[in-house]
């Protein structure tokens, strides 16, 4: 622990402060605010009921005002330290406004009421999580639906995008045909094509083929990525082509030199698909959501959507879904991301 | 039976030919070795052989059979690679295995040939290890019992001891000799070692720029070299070439001398030759001696000299600028700059005309 202290606190400029130890401080603690502040900033206000996240100035923590039961009064009443008109100040419970007049009453006498300006009390708050933002979209919306929508999509997605990409890169890496070079250009040039030019005759093919609200028709045209087949090329060109010559003295057939021999050779760069694949699945919104018309068939980020209606934006429930859409991302760059780093590293450079 | 021949095989790759008209019997049970400088089309040939690259011309017959477009697979070769190739997410044992499951094998057919072939390589004890976890000579032995196992009509072993150190080599070769010999299986053996074609050779094929040059027994290769190119293959250190010209032609020797100090008379059938042709003369290292009453003789003036022990090697140049290497017997010193006189035996001498042939000796 000390040690890692003494590293963390290592200057350049020994005991003073060289400029390069300013400038590095300044530079990470701005890109830790940068990158990692609007993540916890969702976080936090994931956890904020509905009236606190229309508040102005917002505060990072969730508050909420605190209540108290008081003898007379059915429902838990607000405290507020208020201004009492005789100068003193009083933590008091608000039984109810009336335009710029607060009817507050003392939680220990309840009988006299004291008409206070609301400019001159303040809410009593504490820090206070709303769960209920997490535990009402399972129980009252089809969250679970469209998780299980999302689950399913990504991980077929994903299955298929690794069996067909590979595939491709296979050929592409270890057959010698005429034409391999203009293939293979041609994949990588489709890299070009945003997803906006394809919309519509995408969506003209999938409505033909019947494929139009369903989850097949999401899952169909995001499975062949020129970024797989060339992420997985790449790498199956530095397996040495002796081990498919070895498997052909072997009796191997072509089936059998992929599956056997390249496919778990190929497992670093694989993992780095997948990784990839199960990423961008999870998070496709404009695609599922131009393929998708029936609620029950809504993946996860379609189904935030739903959250924000005509008039009324449910931020509260937005933010909370969002958190948990995230987490899966999340955990597959916590525990995965030696895998990208080195995948990344190890292909295309070779 | 695993007797394979080739007939006029050519292999051209765009317009870049690397194999020309290669003609080549391997009789059954022979060891063959193809030996050559880098890039002279010799692994490309046991590439044809072995089915994995085809030939532009020319027929391929194993066993009388035509197998020219038959494939790798099917040609029941097994091959020994340079690098091993071994596959490296498997086991020795899966690595053994492939080849037989891949043909269906009965599992206990599998399980009793590669305890056979572990018993024989001694690797019994690297069975579930992991090609990563073993060392160079470890995988060399898998390497050969996974072509072993397969129980083939003819091994191909494309360069199988470059990878290794050089004690592990000489040992291995020695194996591999062993092996050959137990396994009485043709095996065609690709090396750019002449000692490793030496020793192990029943005949060597010493080829250069896609041609064989030249094919015969080890020694026939060592003592009647065919050209000028197999007398500088063949043989460590390399057979001191002299260019000189022809003085005069006798029934079944031939007179020669250089501008260098080079006088001979060699056993050889002149009838084709000319007073005056220029020839190139050709004596090993070690038929020089300090034997002034010798055949031939040749003045050179000695640059250095190594003293091994049994044997002295003296690198010298003679007064034309050429350089000689002479082995010697026993230890001397000779400084640099003295004169000596290398002699030689005339039957020790070899002759070659302009084009580079060997002028045979008067049979």
């Amino acid at each position: 622990m000390s040690r890692a202290i003494t590293f963390l606190t290592r200057r350049r400029g020994g005991r003073g402060w060289h400029w390069t130890d300013v400038f590095i401080w300044t530079w990470l603690i701005g890109g830790l605010i940068v990158m990692f502040g609007p993540a916890l900033w969702l976080v936090m206000s994931s956890f904020k009921s509905p009236a606190q996240l229309a508040e102005f100035p917002p505060t990072l923590l969730p508050y909420a005002t605190e209540q108290v039961m008081v003898e007379g009064y059915d429902k838990p009443l607000n405290l507020f330290t208020a201004k009492l008109p005789d100068g003193t100040t009083k933590v008091m419970a608000e039984v109810r406004r009336i335009g710029i007049v607060s009817q507050l009453v003392d939680p220990e006498e309840p009988g006299e009421i004291v008409k206070v300006n609301i400019a001159d009390r303040e809410p009593v708050r504490q820090v206070h999580f709303a769960t209920e933002n997490y535990t009402e979209p399972f129980e009252h919306f089809d969250f679970l639906q469209y998780l299980k929508n999302s689950v399913f999509v990504t991980v077929i997605a994903t299955l298929i995008t690794l069996l067909t990409n590979s595939m491709a890169a296979f050929a592409l890496s270890k057959y010698q045909f005429r034409g391999r070079n203009f293939v293979l250009l041609l994949i990588v040039g489709t890299l070009m094509v945003p997803l906006s030019v394809l919309l519509v005759p995408l969506y003209s093919v999938i409505s033909a083929v019947g494929l139009f609200d369903s989850l097949w028709g999401v899952i169909l045209p995001t499975v062949a990525t020129p970024t797989g087949v060339f992420l997985l090329r790449q790498y199956m060109l530095t397996i040495p082509d002796e081990l498919i010559d070895a498997a052909r003295m072997d009796n191997a057939s072509e089936w059998q030199i992929y599956w056997r021999i390249i496919l778990p050779l190929a497992a670093p760069a694989l993992a780095v698909l997948a990784i990839f694949s199960v990423v961008w699945r999870w998070n496709d919104f404009l695609w599922p959501l131009v393929v998708l018309s029936r609620k029950e068939l809504y993946t996860l980020q379609v189904g935030l959507n739903t959250y924000a209606g005509e008039l009324n934006v449910q931020w509260h429930f937005i933010l909370a879904m969002t958190v948990v859409t995230m987490i899966p991302v999340v955990l597959v760059f916590v525990f995965l991301q030696r895998y990208i780093t080195a995948g990344i590293a190890g292909t295309g450079l070779k | 039976m695993g007797r394979i021949k080739l007939t006029n095989i050519d292999r051209a790759y765009g317009k870049t030919k690397i194999l020309h008209g290669i003609n080549l019997d391997i009789q059954d049970g022979e060891l063959l070795v193809l030996v050559g400088p880098s890039g002279c089309g010799k692994s490309t040939l046991l590439r044809l052989i072995a089915g994995l690259d085809q030939p532009t011309a020319g027929t391929l017959e194993i066993d009388g059979r035509d197998v020219t477009k038959t494939s790798a697979a099917d040609r029941g070769l097994a091959m020994v690679f340079q690098s091993y190739a071994l596959y490296p997410h498997m086991t020795v044992r899966q690595n053994l295995a492939f080849g037989l499951e891949n043909i269906r094998m009965d599992k206990a057919e599998i399980d009793s040939r590669i305890n056979e072939a572990a018993r024989m390589l001694e690797i019994g004890q690297y069975l579930d290890r992991r090609p990563g976890q073993l060392s160079g000579g470890q995988r060399q032995r898998v390497a050969i019992g996974r072509a072993v196992v397969r129980n083939p009509t003819a091994f191909l072993l494309d360069e199988p001891l470059s990878n290794l150190d050089a004690e592990l080599r000489i040992s291995t070769r020695a194996e591999i000799a062993a092996l050959h010999k137990r396994l009485a299986t043709t095996m065609v053996y690709v090396t750019h070692d002449q000692v490793e074609a030496m020793t192990l050779a029943n005949r060597i094929v010493v080829m250069r720029a896609g041609r064989i040059e030249q094919v015969g027994k080890p020694l026939e290769l060592y003592n009647e070299p065919a050209n000028l190119f197999v007398a500088g293959f063949i043989g460590a250190p390399r057979m001191n070439l002299m260019p000189a010209k022809v003085k005069a032609v006798k029934a079944g020797s031939v007179s020669i001398e250089s501008a260098g100090g080079l006088k001979a008379t060699v056993k050889a059938d002149g009838h084709k030759l000319k007073v005056g042709d220029d020839v190139t003369m050709g004596v090993r290292p070690h038929d020089l001696s300090l034997d002034g009453s010798a055949d031939g003789l040749i003045e050179a003036e000695v640059n250095m000299t190594e003293v091994l022990g049994p044997e002295t090697v003296a690198h010298a140049t003679t007064s034309d600028g050429q350089k000689i290497v002479a082995v010697l017997n026993g230890q001397r010193q000779n400084s640099a700059g003295d004169t000596i006189k290398l002699g030689f035996d005339a039957s020790k001498a070899h002759l070659f005309d302009a084009k580079g042939e060997r002028v045979r000796s008067a049979a």
